[in-house]
C-alpha cells in the first residue's frame, strides 16, 4: 500500500506539468457532467411542480376523452350533477367544495427573452383557493367577482413582465387590473392568472360552458365512489381522475423526455470527454516513460504504474465532474425557468440540482475517467525497463 | 556460505537483439565472476554492450542465452515479479541522468526503495537521513531535483541507491552528465563506498580518468572482455 500510495502521489503531484492538456481533460468533463445535470436540474424542477400541484383527495372532471382541459367543454348541468354525487365533500354550509373552471390562453412577455408565451388564464369560482394545497394572497388581495381584476400567481411575477400589483394589462381585447399575487408553494398553479369564472365566460364568449370542474373529495378513496356515480349517471359523460393523476398524465411526460435528452447528449459529450482523458493519460504515461521504468527498476510493481495511471484519470474527471456540480449548482440551483406544460402554456418551474443528480453526475465523470485511464494505465504496468536509460 | 561463493557469476552470457530480420549479437559467451567488495569498471567502445551487460546484472533484461547467477541463485529465470523483489532487496541502481522523481523532495526520492520494505516511517526517516548524510547532502533533503545541481543530484541518487542497503550498486555513466570536478566528487564518493562500506560496484564508464577509481578495469570489445591493468 506504501508504494501504491507513493505512485499515486507522485503522478497526482505531476498533474500541473502537463496543465494544458489536464485543463482540457477536466474542461471536456467538465462540460459532459454540466450538460447532464443542467437536464437533471430542469427535469427534477419540473417533476418537483407537477409532483408538488396534484392532491389525492380533488377529484378533476373532464369531458370525456378530452384528456385535456383545453379540449374540454362541461355544460352548466354537469355541475350540478356533480354537486349531488357521493364522496364530494362540503363546507360548514353544507354546500359542496367544488370549482367549476375555465381555462382560456393569453399571451405573456418572458422577462429573460423578450418573446411572447402562452399563460393560462384561469377563471375560477369562489372555492377554488380551498381546492389548492398551501393557497396564500401574497401581496393585494383576492379579485372581486364579476369585476375584471386578476390574481396572479408568483411564478409569472417573476418570469414575465407587466403582472406587478397594481398594474393594467391588456390581453386580447380586455383590459384587465392586478390586485393580487398568490402561491400555492410552488406548484404549477403559480404560473397561472386567476379571476372569476362569469368574466371569462362573458369576455370570451363561452356561455355558461366551463372545461373543467375540481371537487373537494371526502377523502382519497372517495374517487372511486365519484367514478361509479358518473359511469352511473346515463345523463353524464365525463372523465374523472385524482387531481395528482391528472398532473402525472398530462405533464410527467415532459419530465421524463428532459431526461431521456440530458443522458443522450451527455452520453454523446461523455464520447469526446473519454478520448480527452484517453490522450491526456498517454501523454501522462508517455512524459513519465523514465520514471515509471525507473520506479519498476527500483522494485516498484507494474500493478502500482496502473493504478497510479489510473487514479490519475480518476482525479481528472473527478475535478472536472465537482467543477460542472458547482457552476450549475451556483448558477442554476433554484433559479426560475418556464417551459410548456402539458396544456399548451408556460409551467414556471425552478431547477433542481439533487443529490441524486450530482451522483449520477460524478458516477457519469468517474466512469469516464475509468475508461480513460484503464488503457494508458495498462501501458505504464508494461513500459520496458530499459526506458530507465532515456535521456 | 554464500560469503564464500562469488557474488555474480556470469556463465556463457549471451545477449542477440533482433531488428526486422536482421539477428545483432551484443555480446556471445561471456564468463565472468564478481565478487563481494569489488569495485568493476567496465569500459569499452559505444555500441560494445556495456550497458547491456549492466541490465542483466541488474536484472532489467534477461540474457538470450547463458546464466546470471547472484550468490548461488539464478536470477535470469526468475519471473518479472519476483526479479523486481530481488532487485529492491539486493540492487542500487545509479544512472547518468540521475533518474529522481521531480515531484519528490530529496528525502521522498531517497525514501523510496524504503517503501517496498517493511519499516516504519520512523525508522525511514532515520535511514533516510543516514544516507543522506553519507553522500553529505543532508542540508538540501527538503529540495526538489529541479532546485538541486547535477552534482547534488548525483548525490541524492547515490543516497538512494544506498538507502536499503543493496548488496550490490549497478552505475551506469554515472558522471556523463557532469562537470571533471563535480565527477571527480562523485567518484571519489562511490570508491569511499566501497573501501569504507565495503559496497560492492559495478560501473559503466567510457571514461578512463572514472575508471581509475575502480580496483579492476574490464574492457568489453567485440562481445569479449579483455582485462587490463589500472589506467593509472
Amino acid at each position: 500500500m506504501k508504494q501504491l500510495f507513493a505512485v499515486i502521489g507522485m503522478n497526482v503531484r505531476s498533474i500541473p506539468q502537463r496543465a494544458g492538456m489536464s485543463i482540457a481533460t477536466i474542461t471536456s468533463v467538465a462540460f459532459m457532467v454540466a450538460v447532464l445535470l443542467g437536464f437533471l436540474a430542469m427535469a427534477n424542477g419540473f417533476e418537483k411542480t407537477i409532483n408538488g400541484s396534484g392532491s389525492d383527495d380533488v377529484a378533476v372532471f373532464l369531458r370525456g376523452g378530452s384528456q385535456a382541459e383545453l379540449n374540454s367543454v362541461l355544460a352548466r348541468d354537469d355541475a350540478r350533477l356533480i354537486e349531488v354525487a357521493p364522496g364530494i365533500a362540503t363546507d360548514e354550509n353544507g354546500d359542496p367544495i367544488m370549482s367549476a373552471e375555465l381555462y382560456v390562453i393569453v399571451d405573456g412577455i418572458k422577462r429573460a427573452s423578450q418573446t411572447e408565451a402562452n399563460l393560462p388564464l384561469r377563471g375560477v369560482q369562489q372555492q377554488a383557493v380551498n381546492l389548492r394545497q398551501n393557497f396564500s394572497i401574497t401581496a393585494g388581495r383576492m379579485f372581486e367577482p364579476g369585476s375584471a381584476e386578476l390574481v396572479v400567481g408568483e411564478g409569472v411575477i417573476r418570469e414575465f413582465e407587466g403582472f406587478e400589483l397594481g398594474q393594467t394589462i391588456r390581453l386580447g381585447s380586455n383590459t384587465w387590473t392586478v390586485v393580487g399575487t398568490f402561491s400555492t408553494g410552488g406548484s404549477v398553479f403559480d404560473s397561472e392568472i386567476w379571476t372569476d369564472l362569469g368574466v371569462v365566460q362573458n369576455l370570451y364568449q363561452r356561455g355558461s360552458s366551463v372545461q373543467s370542474i375540481r371537487a373537494r373529495l371526502t377523502s382519497p378513496e372517495a374517487i372511486e365512489e365519484v367514478r361509479a356515480y358518473v359511469e352511473g349517471e346515463d345523463r353524464l359523460n365525463l372523465d374523472v381522475t385524482s387531481e395528482r393523476e391528472y398532473f402525472a398524465d398530462s405533464a410527467g411526460g415532459i419530465a421524463t423526455l428532459l431526461k431521456w435528452v440530458g443522458w443522450p447528449l451527455s452520453i454523446v459529450m461523455a464520447i469526446g470527454a473519454f478520448a480527452g482523458a484517453w490522450n491526456t493519460m498517454y501523454s501522462s504515461v508517455d512524459s513519465r516513460t523514465r520514471e515509471i521504468a525507473t520506479l519498476r527498476t527500483i522494485g516498484f510493481s507494474g500493478f502500482t504504474a496502473f493504478m497510479g495511471t489510473l487514479i490519475e484519470s480518476l482525479v481528472l474527471a473527478l475535478l472536472g465532474g465537482a467543477l460542472a456540480i458547482l457552476v450549475i449548482y451556483i448558477l442554476f440551483n433554484g433559479n426560475s425557468a418556464s417551459t410548456l406544460g402539458g396544456g399548451f402554456t408556460q409551467i414556471v418551474f425552478s431547477f433542481q440540482v439533487t443529490m441524486g443528480s450530482v451522483i449520477s453526475g460524478l458516477i457519469l465523470a468517474l466512469a469516464v475517467g475509468f475508461l480513460g485511464g484503464i488503457i494508458p494505465g495498462v501501458r505504464a504496468a508494461r513500459v520496458s525497463l530499459l526506458a530507465v536509460h532515456q535521456n | 556460505m554464500t560469503d564464500q561463493l562469488p557474488l555474480y557469476q556470469l556463465r556463457d552470457l549471451s545477449k542477440t537483439y533482433t531488428r526486422g530480420k536482421e539477428s545483432i549479437s551484443i555480446f556471445k559467451g561471456l564468463n565472468m565472476d564478481i565478487q563481494h567488495g569489488d569495485f568493476i569498471a567496465i569500459m569499452g567502445p559505444s555500441g560494445s554492450g556495456k550497458t547491456t551487460l549492466l541490465n542483466q546484472l541488474g536484472g532489467i533484461d534477461s540474457p538470450s542465452s547463458g546464466q546470471v547467477v547472484f550468490e548461488g541463485k539464478r536470477i535470469d529465470n526468475l519471473s518479472q515479479g519476483d526479479l523486481a523483489k530481488w532487485r529492491s532487496r539486493n540492487v542500487g541502481f545509479i544512472f547518468q541522468f540521475y533518474n529522481l522523481m521531480p515531484t519528490l523532495s530529496a528525502a521522498q526520492n531517497v525514501e523510496l526503495p524504503l517503501l517496498l520494505t517493511g519499516l516504519s516511517g520512523g525508522e525511514r526517516k532515520k535511514r533516510v537521513k543516514t544516507a543522506l548524510e553519507i553522500v553529505g547532502i543532508a542540508d538540501r533533503a527538503g529540495h526538489k531535483p529541479r532546485q538541486l545541481s547535477g552534482g547534488q543530484q548525483q548525490r541524492v541518487a547515490i543516497a538512494r541507491a544506498i538507502v536499503a542497503d543493496p548488496k550490490i550498486l549497478l552505475a551506469d555513466e554515472p558522471t556523463g552528465d557532469l562537470d571533471r570536478a563535480t565527477a571527480d566528487e562523485i567518484l571519489g564518493m562511490l570508491q569511499q563506498l566501497n573501501t569504507e562500506l565495503g559496497k560492492t560496484i559495478v560501473m559503466v564508464t567510457h571514461d578512463p580518468s572514472a575508471a581509475k577509481y575502480a580496483k579492476r578495469e574490464l574492457h568489453l570489445d567485440k562481445g569479449e572482455f579483455v582485462e587490463r591493468g589500472k589506467t593509472s
